[in-house]
Parts: structure tokens; C-alpha cells; sequence
């Protein structure tokens, strides 16, 4: 039994980085038969992670799946990130955790405290967003992987979509970016303490807070930043509302020291499959350094929400967040050449 | 000198590099096979002040980088 064994060893790629390649899953999942029934009020075709389904007339359960390999080698922080990462589906389409259960993937040459530790990660972090966890599933595999299963409820009226937005919205971030590229440089031992920290305050955090003031507010679509970056989830919203969304690239909240890494090449494999399904939706204006479209990129583990509201919303759902992590970012325009623009 | 980088997935081609530049070579050849090496390992050599270019050859990349 291995007893002192760093887990994000035991792994290739880690966190939302080891997503599948949009291009590749939708070759798939394109040509699947589409599931219809009245009940099922979003599913597969809208491209949101959690599908919603109909209980009452006016209830509808939000359930959500979502596991990952670590990006950190401690498994109690392990544990809470792949359960703060699997609660914000349901964060992001406003709605309330209820219950969750466990998916492990537990390599048998480790040992069972490390087991221990990953699911009492996950309870904490259950219990913070106060619902309850019981049951789940494991399985032996070489590589360790842990996630949640989530369900939510919420009133059929109060559902944020990925695909409402409005030209005259702005775009609010509700956590930094750069955690991908932290992560690598962690790896390879090149990340500073500071960094390290950042990363993982940003990655533990629920989106709870950022849901619960935002539902004050009128929301008129949102969605989380995960493994395909800020430009990829973005132009998913883009593309279903019909609009474009441009980003100021300067008042983008940024992780401690991730611009610097990026700078020496520290950067996730994931940073360029995105750009390589992106690469024809998405414009940077000249003038951009190269680490800030390195974070645009970025696969995000346990990112932030992202929410379209109108102005006066947006403001004061930002000053009353008044975190250093959460801005306002951009704008959604007019359907123009590209879905996301990003603005020098 | 030649590294071979071939295979390794990111970050291990930076710190393969990061190591085989420690005494400060007048020049380095990294072997990669894919593009996020290729990419990232260019980028570590151009900020470490090399001259960097690259080389296609059946589906991988000589980076040859000189002071």
C-alpha cells in the first residue's frame, strides 16, 4: 500500500482539463437519438450540464453529474473541489442543491484513509450547501476520479437557461480565472504558495453565494466556466441566444501569478484544444498579450458563474457581492461576425 | 544539445527543458510530438531569452532554440 503517494501524480490531465473534447463528444452525441417528453424541459440539445425535468406543474428536480482526476494532492481539498465543481450545475441554473451522491474511481494500491479523506472532503462541502449526501458508487480504477452526483429543486419559473441572454445585458464573473494553468504549474512544481492558495480558495469556494444574491436579481441566462474556458462556455451561450458577448480583457479578475506562469509556458493541454474548436467563433482584438488569451482559454476547474443581466442589475449584484473575484466583464451585442469578442 | 520530449504530457516538457537549460547552454534542440509541448516549450525558451524556431517532421517538432 502506498501511504505518502501525491495523487496528481497518479494522473495525465486533471480537474475540468480532463473534459473530452467538445469537437469529439458532439461527433457522438450529435447522431444519438434525441429523447423527447414533455416533461424533460432541457436536456442534451441546449448544451447546459444539467437537465431539467418536470415534477409538478410548477416543480421541476435539476440533476447534474460531474467527476474528475485530482488537481491537487491533498484528497480531503481533492474531495471538496470535485464537489464544489459538481454542486455549481445546479448554482448555475439558479437552482438549490437538495441531495447528492458519491462517484469514486479508488486505485486499490492506495490506501483506504485516502479514501476517507475524498469523501469527507465531499460531505463538508455537501453540508455547506445544505443538502444532504447518502449512497453512490465505486469502482477500482488505476487513475483516482471523484464526483457528484446532484439533484436540485426548484419552481419552473425560476430556471436560468444558457441561452436567454439580451443585447444591452452585461456580463458578470462571479470568480477569477487562471486556475487551470496554477494547477499545471503545481504540478510541475513551479507554482508559488500564494498561487497554490488562491487556487484552491477559489476551486473549494461554492457557488452558493454568488446564486443565492443573484436570484435578487433579474438573471436573464447563466451558466458556470468549466473545462472548456471562459470563451468556450460563453460562445455555448452566445450561439443558443443568438447574440454576441464581448469581454473587456482588462477588468477580468485573474489568480495570483497565473499570467506570469503562463508566460513560461506553464499552461494545460486543454488551453489549446479549446482554442482548436474555438478558434473560428471567437476573435481577440490586436494588442492582446498572449497570457491574457492563454486565460480566455483556460479550463477552468470549479470556475465561477457567468450571468447576462440587465445593467443596473448586474451593478448592484456586484457591489453587493463586493468581492475582488467578482466584476462585471463585458457586454452581449448584436449578433456580429464572431460570438465572442474579446476587447483590448 | 538534444532533449526528447516525445510522449510526455505538459508540464513535464517545460521542466524536462527548464532542467536542460540550468547551465545556461549557447543552444538546445527539444523533440516534441505534440502541440501543447511544442507551444508551451517555445514559449518557456523565448521568455529565458533563446531565439526559438521549429521544425515539422512526420507529425513532430524539432524546437531549436539559440542564445
Amino acid at each position: 500500500m502506498k501511504t505518502d503517494v501525491k495523487l496528481t501524480s497518479m494522473v495525465k490531465t486533471s480537474g475540468c482539463a480532463a473534459k473530452l473534447p467538445p469537437e469529439k463528444l458532439h461527433r457522438v452525441i450529435d447522431n444519438l437519438p434525441l429523447m423527447k417528453s414533455d416533461k424533460l424541459l432541457e436536456g442534451f440539445e441546449s448544451a447546459d450540464d444539467a437537465l431539467v425535468y418536470s415534477v409538478t406543474d410548477d416543480i421541476v428536480s435539476v440533476q447534474t453529474v460531474d467527476f474528475f482526476p485530482p488537481m491537487v494532492d491533498d484528497p480531503f481539498i481533492f474531495g471538496e473541489i470535485a464537489a464544489a465543481n459538481a454542486l455549481s450545475d445546479v448554482y448555475a441554473m439558479g437552482g438549490e442543491p437538495a441531495v447528492a451522491m458519491n462517484l469514486l474511481c479508488f486505485p486499490s494500491c492506495l490506501e483506504l484513509d485516502v479514501m476517507d479523506k475524498i469523501l469527507r472532503g465531499g460531505i463538508q462541502k455537501v453540508k455547506e450547501a445544505g443538502a444532504v449526501i447518502a449512497g453512490g458508487h465505486t469502482i477500482a480504477d488505476p487513475t483516482p476520479k471523484y464526483g457528484l452526483c446532484v439533484t436540485g429543486y426548484m419552481k419552473k419559473n425560476d430556471v436560468w437557461s444558457n441561452s436567454g441572454a439580451e443585447v444591452g445585458d452585461v456580463v458578470v464573473l462571479t470568480k477569477a480565472l487562471g486556475v487551470g494553468i496554477v494547477n499545471t504549474a503545481a504540478k510541475g512544481g513551479e507554482a508559488s504558495q500564494e498561487s497554490i492558495d488562491a487556487a484552491v480558495d477559489s476551486m473549494t469556494r461554492l457557488n452558493r453565494e454568488a446564486r443565492d444574491k443573484a436570484r435578487k436579481y433579474t438573471v436573464h441566462a447563466a451558466t458556470d466556466v468549466t473545462g472548456f474556458s471562459l470563451a468556450g462556455h460563453s460562445q455555448e451561450c452566445a450561439s443558443g441566444s443568438g447574440v454576441t458577448i464581448e469581454f473587456d480583457m482588462g477588468s477580468i479578475p485573474v489568480i495570483e501569478g497565473a499570467l506570469e506562469l503562463a508566460r513560461f509556458g506553464l499552461i494545460p493541454e486543454g488551453r489549446y484544444t479549446n482554442e482548436d474548436y474555438l478558434f473560428d467563433k471567437v476573435r481577440f482584438e490586436e494588442g492582446i498579450p498572449q497570457e491574457m488569451i492563454d486565460l480566455a482559454y483556460d479550463p477552468q476547474t470549479s470556475g465561477g458563474l457567468l450571468l447576462f443581466m440587465p445593467e443596473a442589475d448586474a451593478r448592484a449584484f456586484a457591489d453587493e457581492m463586493d468581492r475582488p473575484y467578482c466584476k462585471v466583464v463585458g457586454r452581449v451585442v448584436p449578433k456580429a461576425d464572431r460570438d465572442v469578442i474579446f476587447k483590448a | 544539445m538534444e532533449l526528447d520530449c516525445r510522449g510526455l504530457s505538459c508540464p513535464e516538457p517545460v521542466i524536462k527543458t527548464k532542467r536542460a537549460i540550468a547551465d545556461k547552454p549557447e543552444s538546445i534542440e527539444v523533440l516534441v510530438d505534440q502541440r501543447a509541448p511544442l507551444e508551451n516549450v517555445s514559449r518557456f525558451l523565448k521568455a529565458m531569452k533563446y531565439n526559438v524556431t521549429a521544425e515539422e517532421l512526420d507529425g513532430e517538432w524539432k524546437i531549436k532554440a539559440t542564445k
